[in-house]
């Protein structure tokens, strides 16, 4: 397991840079693990990867789909915030594990 | 590094061939796949896999109860094929499995498409099919972004790293 450092605290990650542990993460860790694959988080992403946190350390299983339901932004608006893969970058800088749906 | 993750996929060019549930439904989970991948994704929808984007049909879709030897009743006792045949049986099977996968956030057809397109991916129909079954544009799920023909279709297939799925 490796260790990274961000906004001057060491946090362990696995191999794809997924935080193993959930409960080191801050909206500075996310802004500076976005920063680094070249995405600027706003205030509206964190609300976004708040949720996610929330969804997923509450035990559910994260679809695309419910982020769409979210009330925080549509589908569309998703994949805009976080282009490319959207869910498999969200949950990364959520600090939370890398999503095991399919849908 | 790999070879195959020296060349990860670029695009994807999904046909969809056939009508029924679990036929869409291949077609649909790995097209919004691709699409969550940042896979640029292309579905072309041809002979009754038009059904899934016929306004009409799209919500209607069946699984066969009839001729299906993988089907089984709750706790895998084998569905008889002469039940299968009794007016309404298709309908409530079909009824179930959609019942089934709404369970799992798995959406209606419709939901699914958008989702798709919303991401980035691509809606064709088949030109020759749509002429077989009389249809028009507007009888078509808006999403659909042109009725093509065969040589168009490989047209949209061009360049490296692409491949073609037929479910």
């Amino acid at each position: 397991m490796a260790q990274k450092n961000y906004s001057g605290v060491n946090i362990s990650v696995d191999e794809e840079g997924y935080m193993t542990d959930s409960s080191q993460w801050t909206k500075e860790i996310a802004k500076e693990m976005a920063k680094e694959e070249g995405l600027n988080l706003t205030e509206e992403h964190i609300k976004l990867l708040e949720f996610i946190r929330e969804k997923v350390l509450s035990g559910s299983a994260l679809t695309i789909r419910a982020i769409g339901k979210s009330g925080f932004t549509d589908i569309k608006g998703f994949y805009q915030l976080f282009p490319g893969a959207p869910l498999k970058k969200a949950t990364k800088y959520a600090g939370v594990s890398k999503p095991s749906t399919c849908v | 590094m790999s070879e195959e993750n020296k060349y990860p996929l670029k695009k994807v060019v999904i046909i969809c061939a056939k009508g029924s549930i679990e036929d869409v439904y291949a077609t649909l989970v790995m097209a919004n796949g691709a699409v969550m991948e940042g896979i640029e994704t292309k579905v072309f929808f041809t002979f009754f896999g038009l059904d899934a984007i016929t306004k009409k049909k799209m919500l209607k879709l069946h699984t066969a109860t009839v001729g299906n030897p993988a089907m089984t009743m709750p706790g895998g006792i084998p569905f008889p094929t002469l039940l299968g045949a009794i007016p309404g049986v298709e309908a409530g099977v079909s009824a179930m499995m959609k019942k089934q996968m709404e369970a799992l956030d798995i959406p209606p057809v419709d939901e699914f498409l958008e989702m798709i397109t919303a991401g980035g991916g691509e809606l064709y129909a088949c030109k020759l099919a749509v002429d077989m079954f009389k249809l028009k544009k507007e009888d078509l799920f808006d999403d659909v972004k042109d009725i093509i023909t065969v040589g168009e279709f490989y047209e949209l297939v061009g360049g490296q790293q692409t491949q073609i799925i037929f479910t």
